[in-house]
């Protein structure tokens, strides 16, 4: 820390103290989260509040998945599958052709690239939930109303454009050249996409996918309209279960919570590896 | 047998012509370079041999194949990009085996025909480094030896030096002039450097506006270029061109000035022309090149003078016009001093005014 030795001492103080109020914001409402999945109902709801948890518990947890006596387990097992399938396909789909949008954007002229590319970008501007009642009367006659299919089409058609966007930005870093140079070198345009253009892009479509399988897995608006049973309720969904007409089971939607978060740090953190090699290969240059 | 032969190539992009039908043929093993200012053309016709850019008209051969429709890895070229194009995920081993590994060769001969290359190159030490621990220099072999693995019919360049600083690029220079040498190939070699012209080419081609000006031996475009273009071009510190009127079989200049022409001058009474001599032919008495030459004799006051050393540039007037003259064996000169130049008659150059076009 070179800087350090500019800073006086109230500075540097002020500088943690704001920052320290900064992550609480930031972190508190998901560190508290997590804290009332580990904890015993009656604490959480006792009055006066008790803030200091006095004793943690995989009760909740149990719980939710059926295997204490007081309680009926909910689906979870259903839901979690259902978020996993409809997430990781239309994550998987979005990359692939959003992948080849984005090179094709990159690399080649073609008459409406500009128009096209507005029209992927005007595309986000509309919020979801003002396509939900349009979606579910089109769904409906279509029979995709409470079906994987259904959620995964919503999904993608929300992912591609932004992939394309994405990866455009990435294909365009790397030098036209390199691809140049590995045609030269005996490859056809499809091997020195795969051997060269792929490899050096590899950073860039791994957090276009984290961006895409984020979006789907926690996706709730939507998802609420278009499922109605376990055939196809994803987790955010489900943590409606925990509502009754009076009542809130806060501890049995915390844990439910955590086990949406879990899924969504994991990938993350598998991820960032990737995005971190990818940022020094940046720095090749001519 | 590799020489490449364009006829009437011609590039188009939409309706805009940058290329307008542009004859060469290349020989066997020679070295030609393209030469030109910026955005005349030249990458684009070399990118046109490579089958990096469709050709919009004409036909191009490398060997006896008509090559238009062939892509890339079809034509057996190899080329060096101003970037060099290295793979920045590879090692040094494995960006000059690429081309190997892609045609399906065994291990055994990947690694022959890759330590023979670094041998060649001095690359030895470097194998197992990233592009990206090299230096602007040790890239540049790299990308040389990428090129020569894979024993190619034709060497293309596409100004592989203009990203090195002046020293460096003098040295890799000579290597690729030693390259050449060793690695006897049919070379297309571009540059907006005349001096890596001059010093690199069996051949120039120099190009102006997606035309061809003049191809010729250095010696050639040096000591007889077809037009003003080319001679201001070719040659530092350029030629001087001086606008002249035909009077009386001589070149009267601005300044009153008359200027006995060449007897093999095709020159009319009146006729408006561009009269050039380089430097080297305008020099103080007793420090020119050529001492017994023909000479008109003239006093000039110097304006500035540029000491090099070996050599001395003077600027100074004539005509109306600034001038730069050349002193051999030069003794120091101050600005406003007054000399007794002599200009070379033997090496006159005579253009017409309106063409540009030589009248020698
Ligand atoms: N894709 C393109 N579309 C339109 N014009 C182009 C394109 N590529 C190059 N040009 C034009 O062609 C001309 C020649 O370019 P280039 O061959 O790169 O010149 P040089 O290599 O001699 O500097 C330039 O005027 C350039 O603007
Ligand atoms: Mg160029």
């Amino acid at each position: 820390m070179s800087a350090g030795s500019i800073e006086r001492p109230w500075q540097r103080w002020a500088i943690r103290i704001g920052v320290f109020i900064a992550m609480l914001i930031l972190v508190l409402p998901g560190a508290w989260v997590v804290l009332t999945a580990f904890r015993p109902n009656i604490e959480v709801l006792a009055r006066p509040a008790v803030w200091i948890p006095q004793n943690l518990t995989l009760h909740n947890f149990l719980g939710i998945f059926g295997r204490l006596d007081t309680q009926q387990g909910l689906p979870v097992a259903n839901y979690f599958i259902n978020s996993m399938v409809i997430s990781v396909t239309s994550t998987v789909v979005a990359i692939a052709v959003g992948m080849m949008g984005g090179y094709a954007f990159a690399r080649y002229r073609f008459r409406g690239k500009a128009a096209l590319f507005l029209g992927f970008m005007l595309s986000r501007t509309v919020p979801g939930v003002a396509l939900s009642l349009p979606l579910f009367i089109l769904w409906s006659r279509l029979g995709l109303i409470d079906t994987s299919v259904g959620l995964i089409i919503v999904y993608m058609a929300v992912n591609i454009p932004f992939t394309i966007w994405l990866t455009d930005g990435f294909f365009r870093q790397i030098p036209v050249d390199l691809s140049e140079a590995a045609q030269i070198d005996g490859c056809t345009r499809w091997q020195a996409f795969w051997k060269v253009e792929f490899p050096l892009a590899r950073s860039g479509l791994a957090s276009a996918a984290i961006f895409a399988f984020l979006t789907s897995w926690n996706e709730y608006a939507l998802a609420s309209q278009l499922t109605r049973t376990t055939a196809s309720k994803t987790m955010p969904v489900g943590l409606m279960d925990f509502t009754a007409q009076f009542t809130v089971d806060w501890t049995g939607m915390s844990a439910m919570a955590v086990l949406i978060i879990v899924p969504a740090l994991v990938l993350t953190f598998i991820v960032q590896k990737h995005l971190i090699a990818g940022l020094t290969f940046g720095g090749v240059k001519g | 047998m590799a020489e490449v032969r364009l006829e009437k190539v011609v590039k188009r992009y939409g309706k805009l012509e940058i290329v307008h039908g542009i004859d060469l043929a290349v020989a066997h093993n020679e070295f030609v370079v393209l030469v030109g200012p910026s955005g005349c053309g030249k990458s684009t016709t070399l990118r046109m041999i490579a089958g990096l850019e469709e050709i919009s008209g004409g036909t191009i051969r490398i060997g006896d194949r008509v090559v238009n429709e062939l892509p890339p890895r079809s034509r057996n070229i190899s080329m060096v990009f101003q970037s060099y194009a290295l793979y920045p995920h590879m090692s040094v081993r494995e960006n000059l085996g690429f081309g190997l590994k892609i045609a399906g060769q065994g291990e055994d001969e990947i690694k022959k025909r890759v330590d023979e290359a670094a041998e060649i190159l001095g690359l030895g030490e470097l194998l197992d480094r990233l592009p990206q621990h090299l230096s602007g220099g040790q890239r540049q072999r790299v990308a040389m030896g990428r090129a020569i693995v894979r024993h190619p019919d034709v060497f293309l360049f596409d100004e592989p030096l203009s990203n090195l600083d002046a020293k460096l690029r003098g040295q890799m220079r000579v290597e690729i002039k030693k390259l050449h040498q060793r690695v006897k190939t049919t070379v297309i070699y571009v540059t907006h450097d005349q001096v890596e012209a001059m010093t690199l080419a069996d051949r120039i081609v120099i190009m102006r506006d997606g035309h061809v000006e003049q191809v010729g031996t250095p010696s050639e475009v040096f000591e007889r270029p077809v037009n003003t273009f080319v001679a201001g071009f070719i040659g530092s510190p350029p030629m001087n061109l001086i606008e002249a009127v035909v009077t009386t079989g001589k070149a009267r200049l601005a300044d009153g000035i008359e200027v006995p022409l060449p007897p093999d001058a095709r020159v009319s009474e009146g006729l408006p022309i561009v009269l050039g001599f380089r430097p080297e032919s305008f020099a103080p008495r007793g420090h020119s090149l050529h001492a017994d030459a023909r000479a008109l004799s003239l006093s000039r006051t110097v304006v500035i003078a540029e000491p090099l050393g070996t050599e001395t540039i003077l600027f100074t007037t004539l005509g109306g016009k600034d001038v730069q003259g050349k002193m051999l064996a030069p003794r120091p000169v101050s600005p406003g001093e007054q000399l007794e130049f002599t200009l070379d008659l033997d090496r006159l150059h005579v253009f017409d005014h309106a063409s540009g076009v030589t009248l020698r």
